[in-house]
Protein backbone atom coordinates (compact mmCIF):
# COMPACT_ATOMS: atom_id res chain seq x y z
CA UNK A 1 0.00 0.00 0.00
CA UNK A 2 2.78 2.58 1.05
CA UNK A 3 4.76 0.90 -2.13
CA UNK A 4 2.39 1.47 -4.60
CA UNK A 5 1.49 5.07 -2.86
CA UNK A 6 5.61 5.97 -2.86
CA UNK A 7 5.53 5.09 -6.07
CA UNK A 8 2.41 6.97 -7.47
CA UNK A 9 3.75 10.57 -5.99
CA UNK A 10 7.07 9.58 -7.48
CA UNK A 11 5.60 8.61 -10.97
CA UNK A 12 3.52 12.29 -10.26
CA UNK A 13 5.83 14.18 -9.59
CA UNK A 14 8.61 12.84 -12.34
CA UNK A 15 5.28 13.69 -14.79
CA UNK A 16 4.88 17.45 -13.25
CA UNK A 17 8.44 18.26 -13.88
CA UNK A 18 8.86 17.43 -17.04
CA UNK A 19 6.11 18.81 -18.24
CA UNK A 20 7.01 21.99 -16.16
CA UNK A 21 10.45 22.22 -18.13
CA UNK A 22 8.89 21.46 -21.19
CA UNK A 23 6.37 24.51 -20.46
CA UNK A 24 9.24 26.61 -19.37
CA UNK A 25 10.98 25.82 -23.21
CA UNK A 26 8.35 25.44 -25.42
CA UNK A 27 5.49 28.47 -26.07
CA UNK A 28 5.40 32.27 -25.87
CA UNK A 29 6.37 34.27 -23.49
CA UNK A 30 8.95 35.41 -21.37
CA UNK A 31 7.19 35.95 -18.13
CA UNK A 32 5.02 32.59 -18.28
CA UNK A 33 8.31 30.97 -19.00
CA UNK A 34 9.87 32.36 -16.17
CA UNK A 35 7.13 31.18 -14.04
CA UNK A 36 7.27 27.93 -15.15
CA UNK A 37 11.34 27.82 -14.64
CA UNK A 38 10.34 28.90 -10.91
CA UNK A 39 7.68 26.27 -10.37
CA UNK A 40 10.25 23.68 -11.77
CA UNK A 41 12.86 24.36 -9.60
CA UNK A 42 10.37 23.84 -6.69
CA UNK A 43 9.51 20.69 -7.50
CA UNK A 44 12.47 19.85 -8.00
CA UNK A 45 13.56 21.05 -4.51
CA UNK A 46 10.65 18.72 -3.36
CA UNK A 47 11.89 15.43 -4.82
CA UNK A 48 15.48 16.08 -3.60
CA UNK A 49 13.57 15.94 0.30
CA UNK A 50 11.97 13.04 -0.96
CA UNK A 51 15.71 11.80 -2.00
CA UNK A 52 17.09 12.44 1.45
CA UNK A 53 19.73 15.06 0.10
CA UNK A 54 17.71 18.15 2.20
CA UNK A 55 21.12 20.21 1.81
CA UNK A 56 20.42 19.78 -1.92
CA UNK A 57 16.79 20.53 -1.54
CA UNK A 58 17.16 23.70 0.63
CA UNK A 59 20.18 24.93 -2.36
CA UNK A 60 17.74 24.48 -5.07
CA UNK A 61 14.96 25.62 -3.36
CA UNK A 62 16.52 29.08 -2.50
CA UNK A 63 18.99 29.69 -5.24
CA UNK A 64 17.94 27.41 -7.90
CA UNK A 65 14.10 28.42 -7.96
CA UNK A 66 14.34 31.35 -5.38
CA UNK A 67 17.37 33.24 -6.43
CA UNK A 68 17.70 32.33 -9.93
CA UNK A 69 13.90 32.93 -10.56
CA UNK A 70 13.94 36.77 -9.05
CA UNK A 71 17.22 37.51 -11.35
CA UNK A 72 15.36 36.19 -14.74
CA UNK A 73 12.14 38.57 -13.83
CA UNK A 74 14.59 41.64 -13.02
CA UNK A 75 15.95 40.42 -16.28
CA UNK A 76 12.43 40.49 -17.66
CA UNK A 77 11.40 43.58 -16.40
CA UNK A 78 14.90 45.24 -17.94
CA UNK A 79 13.51 43.85 -21.18
CA UNK A 80 10.19 45.24 -20.76
CA UNK A 81 11.57 48.84 -19.96
CA UNK A 82 13.78 48.67 -22.96
CA UNK A 83 10.79 47.23 -25.11
CA UNK A 84 13.02 44.75 -25.97
CA UNK A 85 10.22 41.45 -24.92
CA UNK A 86 9.75 40.51 -28.28
CA UNK A 87 10.10 36.33 -28.53
CA UNK A 88 13.38 35.04 -30.51
CA UNK A 89 13.43 34.32 -34.03
CA UNK A 90 11.72 30.55 -34.60
CA UNK A 91 15.58 29.32 -35.90
CA UNK A 92 17.38 30.55 -33.07
CA UNK A 93 14.33 28.56 -30.75
CA UNK A 94 15.90 25.31 -33.13
CA UNK A 95 19.56 26.06 -32.76
CA UNK A 96 18.38 26.53 -28.43
CA UNK A 97 16.28 23.07 -28.53
CA UNK A 98 18.87 21.30 -30.65
CA UNK A 99 21.95 22.23 -28.40
CA UNK A 100 19.49 21.43 -25.17
CA UNK A 101 19.16 17.96 -26.72
CA UNK A 102 22.69 17.48 -27.37
CA UNK A 103 23.42 18.34 -23.39
CA UNK A 104 20.74 15.73 -22.76
CA UNK A 105 21.66 13.00 -24.94
CA UNK A 106 25.71 13.16 -23.56
CA UNK A 107 24.49 13.56 -20.34
CA UNK A 108 22.35 10.12 -20.84
CA UNK A 109 25.31 8.45 -22.48
CA UNK A 110 27.13 9.83 -19.39
CA UNK A 111 25.42 8.12 -16.79
CA UNK A 112 24.95 4.69 -18.95
CA UNK A 113 29.03 4.34 -19.57
CA UNK A 114 30.21 5.86 -16.77
CA UNK A 115 31.07 3.12 -13.62
CA UNK A 116 28.81 3.63 -10.45
CA UNK A 117 31.16 6.11 -7.70
CA UNK A 118 32.89 3.20 -5.04
CA UNK A 119 30.76 4.26 -1.62
CA UNK A 120 33.46 6.48 0.03
CA UNK A 121 34.18 5.25 3.41
CA UNK A 122 33.76 8.85 5.24
CA UNK A 123 34.30 8.05 9.13
CA UNK A 124 37.66 8.59 9.50
CA UNK A 125 38.15 12.13 7.57
CA UNK A 126 34.40 13.24 9.31
CA UNK A 127 35.83 12.66 12.82
CA UNK A 128 39.19 14.86 11.63
CA UNK A 129 36.77 17.74 10.14
CA UNK A 130 35.63 19.30 13.45
CA UNK A 131 31.66 19.50 11.86
CA UNK A 132 29.08 16.96 11.78
CA UNK A 133 27.28 17.71 8.17
CA UNK A 134 28.99 15.74 5.86
CA UNK A 135 28.04 17.93 2.95
CA UNK A 136 29.56 20.94 5.00
CA UNK A 137 33.12 19.21 5.42
CA UNK A 138 33.25 18.80 1.50
CA UNK A 139 32.44 22.36 0.55
CA UNK A 140 34.38 24.02 3.66
CA UNK A 141 37.01 21.35 4.11
CA UNK A 142 37.81 18.45 1.76
CA UNK A 143 37.21 20.54 -1.37
CA UNK A 144 37.51 24.01 -0.05
CA UNK A 145 39.92 25.18 -3.20
CA UNK A 146 36.24 24.52 -5.10
CA UNK A 147 34.61 26.40 -2.81
CA UNK A 148 37.31 29.84 -2.76
CA UNK A 149 37.31 29.60 -6.54
CA UNK A 150 33.00 29.57 -6.51
CA UNK A 151 33.46 32.68 -3.92
CA UNK A 152 35.65 34.48 -6.62
CA UNK A 153 33.43 33.45 -9.58
CA UNK A 154 30.56 35.17 -7.55
CA UNK A 155 32.18 38.14 -7.13
CA UNK A 156 33.54 38.11 -10.69
CA UNK A 157 30.03 38.18 -11.98
CA UNK A 158 29.03 40.49 -9.99
CA UNK A 159 31.89 42.80 -11.34
CA UNK A 160 30.82 41.89 -14.80
CA UNK A 161 26.78 42.79 -14.28
CA UNK A 162 27.96 46.04 -12.84
CA UNK A 163 30.00 46.69 -16.40
CA UNK A 164 27.31 46.47 -18.38
CA UNK A 165 26.52 49.84 -16.59
CA UNK A 166 25.87 52.66 -19.14
CA UNK A 167 28.57 55.47 -18.84
CA UNK A 168 26.14 58.19 -18.32
CA UNK A 169 24.90 55.83 -15.29
CA UNK A 170 27.44 54.85 -13.55
CA UNK A 171 27.22 57.56 -10.90
CA UNK A 172 23.57 56.54 -10.08
CA UNK A 173 22.45 54.08 -7.41
CA UNK A 174 22.73 50.32 -8.55
CA UNK A 175 19.39 48.79 -9.56
CA UNK A 176 16.22 49.99 -10.68
CA UNK A 177 14.81 52.38 -8.58
CA UNK A 178 12.21 50.82 -5.75
CA UNK A 179 9.31 52.46 -4.75
CA UNK A 180 6.96 51.91 -1.93
CA UNK A 181 4.70 53.42 -0.52
CA UNK A 182 5.17 55.02 3.33
CA UNK A 183 2.55 52.98 5.37
CA UNK A 184 1.74 50.77 2.33
CA UNK A 185 1.47 46.84 2.45
CA UNK A 186 4.90 46.74 0.97
CA UNK A 187 6.57 49.34 3.75
CA UNK A 188 5.01 47.00 5.98
CA UNK A 189 5.88 43.92 5.31
CA UNK A 190 9.77 44.98 4.70
CA UNK A 191 9.28 45.76 8.20
CA UNK A 192 7.97 42.32 9.61
CA UNK A 193 9.76 39.79 7.45
CA UNK A 194 13.70 41.22 8.06
CA UNK A 195 13.66 40.23 11.30
CA UNK A 196 12.59 36.63 10.91
CA UNK A 197 14.70 36.28 7.82
CA UNK A 198 17.37 37.49 9.48
CA UNK A 199 17.37 35.01 12.62
CA UNK A 200 16.74 32.00 10.14
CA UNK A 201 19.41 32.84 7.78
CA UNK A 202 21.98 33.15 10.46
CA UNK A 203 20.35 29.84 12.05
CA UNK A 204 21.09 28.17 8.97
CA UNK A 205 24.20 29.05 8.82
CA UNK A 206 25.35 28.17 12.11
CA UNK A 207 23.26 24.69 12.41
CA UNK A 208 24.86 23.85 8.65
CA UNK A 209 28.34 22.81 10.48
CA UNK A 210 26.12 19.55 12.22
CA UNK A 211 23.14 19.56 10.18
CA UNK A 212 21.12 20.79 7.29
CA UNK A 213 21.75 24.27 5.97
CA UNK A 214 25.35 25.94 5.23
CA UNK A 215 26.60 29.36 4.23
CA UNK A 216 24.66 29.48 0.79
CA UNK A 217 21.50 28.43 1.75
CA UNK A 218 21.76 31.20 4.66
CA UNK A 219 23.43 33.24 2.61
CA UNK A 220 20.52 33.08 0.01
CA UNK A 221 18.33 33.95 2.37
CA UNK A 222 19.81 37.29 4.11
CA UNK A 223 20.11 38.37 0.55
CA UNK A 224 16.72 37.91 -0.23
CA UNK A 225 16.12 40.20 3.90
CA UNK A 226 18.77 42.85 2.23
CA UNK A 227 16.05 42.83 -0.97
CA UNK A 228 12.54 43.07 0.37
CA UNK A 229 14.48 46.07 2.86
CA UNK A 230 15.32 48.22 -0.19
CA UNK A 231 12.32 47.40 -1.77
CA UNK A 232 10.24 48.39 0.73
CA UNK A 233 12.40 51.75 1.14
CA UNK A 234 14.23 50.93 4.43
CA UNK A 235 17.83 50.63 2.76
CA UNK A 236 18.72 52.46 -0.28
CA UNK A 237 20.96 50.71 -2.48
CA UNK A 238 24.10 51.66 -2.74
CA UNK A 239 26.27 53.34 -5.63
CA UNK A 240 28.62 51.30 -7.39
CA UNK A 241 32.11 52.67 -5.15
CA UNK A 242 30.66 52.44 -1.85
CA UNK A 243 33.53 51.52 0.34
CA UNK A 244 30.97 49.45 3.33
CA UNK A 245 29.85 47.18 0.31
CA UNK A 246 33.02 46.71 -1.27
CA UNK A 247 34.21 45.76 2.19
CA UNK A 248 30.93 43.42 2.63
CA UNK A 249 31.60 41.73 -1.03
CA UNK A 250 35.67 40.96 -0.45
CA UNK A 251 35.07 39.74 3.43
CA UNK A 252 34.22 36.21 2.17
CA UNK A 253 36.45 35.54 -0.27
CA UNK A 254 39.81 37.93 1.83
CA UNK A 255 39.21 35.66 4.79
CA UNK A 256 38.95 32.23 2.98
CA UNK A 257 42.24 33.12 1.63
CA UNK A 258 43.76 34.60 4.73
CA UNK A 259 42.57 31.44 6.29
CA UNK A 260 43.79 29.26 4.02
CA UNK A 261 47.74 30.80 3.88
CA UNK A 262 47.27 30.68 7.68
CA UNK A 263 46.82 26.87 7.65
CA UNK A 264 50.48 26.73 6.01
CA UNK A 265 51.75 28.59 8.90
CA UNK A 266 50.32 26.61 11.47
CA UNK A 267 51.95 23.20 9.80
CA UNK A 268 49.40 22.15 7.70
CA UNK A 269 49.33 23.36 3.41
CA UNK A 270 47.30 25.93 1.76
CA UNK A 271 43.57 24.94 2.77
CA UNK A 272 44.79 22.52 4.42
CA UNK A 273 43.26 21.83 7.81
CA UNK A 274 44.84 20.35 10.71
CA UNK A 275 42.02 18.69 13.00
CA UNK A 276 42.76 20.87 16.22
CA UNK A 277 42.20 23.86 14.39
CA UNK A 278 39.07 22.42 11.97
CA UNK A 279 35.93 23.40 13.72
CA UNK A 280 36.87 26.96 14.81
CA UNK A 281 38.53 27.63 11.04
CA UNK A 282 35.21 26.33 9.00
CA UNK A 283 32.73 28.14 11.47
CA UNK A 284 34.88 31.38 10.76
CA UNK A 285 35.22 30.98 6.96
CA UNK A 286 31.56 30.08 6.62
CA UNK A 287 30.45 33.30 8.76
CA UNK A 288 32.65 35.69 6.40
CA UNK A 289 31.63 34.00 3.28
CA UNK A 290 27.91 34.33 4.56
CA UNK A 291 28.24 37.78 4.71
CA UNK A 292 29.66 38.34 1.12
CA UNK A 293 26.89 36.10 -0.53
CA UNK A 294 24.56 37.49 0.99
CA UNK A 295 25.42 41.12 -0.17
CA UNK A 296 26.79 39.73 -3.77
CA UNK A 297 23.61 37.98 -4.28
CA UNK A 298 21.27 40.78 -3.45
CA UNK A 299 22.95 42.83 -5.52
CA UNK A 300 23.46 40.68 -8.38
CA UNK A 301 19.47 40.74 -8.55
CA UNK A 302 19.72 44.53 -8.25
CA UNK A 303 21.00 45.15 -10.80
CA UNK A 304 23.50 47.39 -12.51
CA UNK A 305 23.20 51.17 -11.70
CA UNK A 306 20.22 52.41 -13.91
CA UNK A 307 18.83 56.25 -14.46
CA UNK A 308 16.06 55.72 -12.31
CA UNK A 309 12.63 56.91 -14.12
CA UNK A 310 10.05 54.98 -12.05
CA UNK A 311 10.34 51.66 -13.39
CA UNK A 312 9.66 49.64 -10.39
CA UNK A 313 6.74 48.88 -8.03
CA UNK B 1 -3.72 3.03 7.93
CA UNK B 2 -5.13 4.95 10.45
CA UNK B 3 -4.65 4.03 13.93
CA UNK B 4 -6.28 6.50 16.72
CA UNK B 5 -7.68 9.56 16.76
CA UNK B 6 -4.54 12.07 15.96
CA UNK B 7 -4.24 10.42 12.51
CA UNK B 8 -7.73 10.10 11.53
CA UNK B 9 -7.83 14.24 12.47
CA UNK B 10 -5.16 14.16 10.16
CA UNK B 11 -6.33 12.38 7.60
CA UNK B 12 -9.70 14.80 7.91
CA UNK B 13 -8.18 17.99 8.41
CA UNK B 14 -5.42 17.53 5.22
CA UNK B 15 -8.75 16.34 3.31
CA UNK B 16 -10.22 19.38 4.13
CA UNK B 17 -7.29 21.36 3.26
CA UNK B 18 -7.12 20.13 -0.10
CA UNK B 19 -10.86 20.48 -1.19
CA UNK B 20 -9.76 24.49 -0.26
CA UNK B 21 -6.59 24.34 -2.45
CA UNK B 22 -8.59 22.63 -5.04
CA UNK B 23 -11.90 25.60 -4.81
CA UNK B 24 -8.89 27.70 -5.08
CA UNK B 25 -6.98 26.10 -8.06
CA UNK B 26 -10.81 25.69 -9.96
CA UNK B 27 -11.52 29.93 -9.04
CA UNK B 28 -8.03 30.95 -10.48
CA UNK B 29 -8.49 29.09 -13.86
CA UNK B 30 -12.07 30.18 -14.10
CA UNK B 31 -12.73 33.78 -12.60
CA UNK B 32 -12.85 36.35 -15.60
CA UNK B 33 -10.73 38.75 -14.21
CA UNK B 34 -7.30 39.37 -11.66
CA UNK B 35 -9.26 40.81 -8.61
CA UNK B 36 -11.67 37.93 -8.55
CA UNK B 37 -9.09 35.20 -9.71
CA UNK B 38 -6.93 37.10 -6.66
CA UNK B 39 -9.89 36.72 -4.20
CA UNK B 40 -10.09 32.75 -4.90
CA UNK B 41 -6.61 31.92 -4.79
CA UNK B 42 -5.77 33.90 -1.42
CA UNK B 43 -8.84 32.98 0.63
CA UNK B 44 -8.86 29.76 -0.36
CA UNK B 45 -4.52 29.25 -0.11
CA UNK B 46 -4.22 30.67 3.43
CA UNK B 47 -7.02 28.32 4.50
CA UNK B 48 -6.12 25.50 2.48
CA UNK B 49 -2.55 25.69 4.31
CA UNK B 50 -4.30 26.24 7.83
CA UNK B 51 -6.44 22.98 7.59
CA UNK B 52 -3.07 21.45 6.30
CA UNK B 53 -1.06 23.02 8.90
CA UNK B 54 -3.66 22.04 11.56
CA UNK B 55 -3.66 18.24 10.37
CA UNK B 56 0.44 17.95 10.31
CA UNK B 57 0.65 19.41 13.99
CA UNK B 58 -1.46 16.04 14.96
CA UNK B 59 1.85 14.18 13.73
CA UNK B 60 3.94 16.30 15.38
CA UNK B 61 6.52 14.93 18.10
CA UNK B 62 7.11 18.04 20.49
CA UNK B 63 6.05 21.85 20.59
CA UNK B 64 8.90 23.13 18.72
CA UNK B 65 7.99 21.24 15.84
CA UNK B 66 4.28 22.72 16.67
CA UNK B 67 5.81 25.89 16.38
CA UNK B 68 7.05 25.76 13.52
CA UNK B 69 4.40 24.56 11.37
CA UNK B 70 2.31 27.61 12.49
CA UNK B 71 5.45 29.55 11.55
CA UNK B 72 4.93 28.29 8.41
CA UNK B 73 1.76 29.40 8.18
CA UNK B 74 1.89 33.05 9.48
CA UNK B 75 4.66 33.48 7.16
CA UNK B 76 2.74 32.42 4.48
CA UNK B 77 0.04 34.04 5.67
CA UNK B 78 1.73 37.28 5.64
CA UNK B 79 3.44 36.95 2.27
CA UNK B 80 0.68 35.59 0.22
CA UNK B 81 -1.70 38.87 1.59
CA UNK B 82 1.00 41.31 0.65
CA UNK B 83 1.68 39.50 -2.41
CA UNK B 84 -2.22 39.57 -3.09
CA UNK B 85 -2.46 43.80 -2.31
CA UNK B 86 0.47 44.71 -4.96
CA UNK B 87 -0.80 42.36 -7.78
CA UNK B 88 -3.74 44.35 -7.11
CA UNK B 89 -2.02 47.61 -7.46
CA UNK B 90 -0.16 46.74 -10.38
CA UNK B 91 -3.57 45.43 -12.25
CA UNK B 92 -5.32 48.90 -11.17
CA UNK B 93 -2.05 50.66 -12.68
CA UNK B 94 -2.20 48.57 -15.65
CA UNK B 95 -6.37 49.36 -16.00
CA UNK B 96 -4.94 52.90 -15.78
CA UNK B 97 -7.83 53.43 -12.22
CA UNK B 98 -5.07 54.97 -10.29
Amino acid sequence: MTLALDLGLDLAFGALILATALAAVAGQGLFRAVVFFITYGLLLALVWARLGAYDVALAEGVIGAGLTGVLLLMAQGRLRRADALADPPARGKLAAALAGASVTAALVWAWFTLPLPQRIDLDAPMAASGVENPVTAVLLNFRAWDTLLESIVLLAALVGLWMLARDAEWRAPLGPGFHARAGGVLSVFGRLLPPVGLIYGVWLVWAGADQTGGAFQGGTVLAAVILVAMMAGLARAPRVGAPAWHAALAFGPGVFLLAGIAMIAVGGGFLTLPPEFAKPVTVTIEAALTLSIAVTLALLVVGPPEQQNGGGT
Amino acid sequence: MPEGLADIATIVLTGIGLVFFLAGTVGLIRFPDVFSRLHALTKADNLGLGFIVLGAGFQADDWTQLAKLGLIWALALLAAGTVAQLVARAALRQEGRE
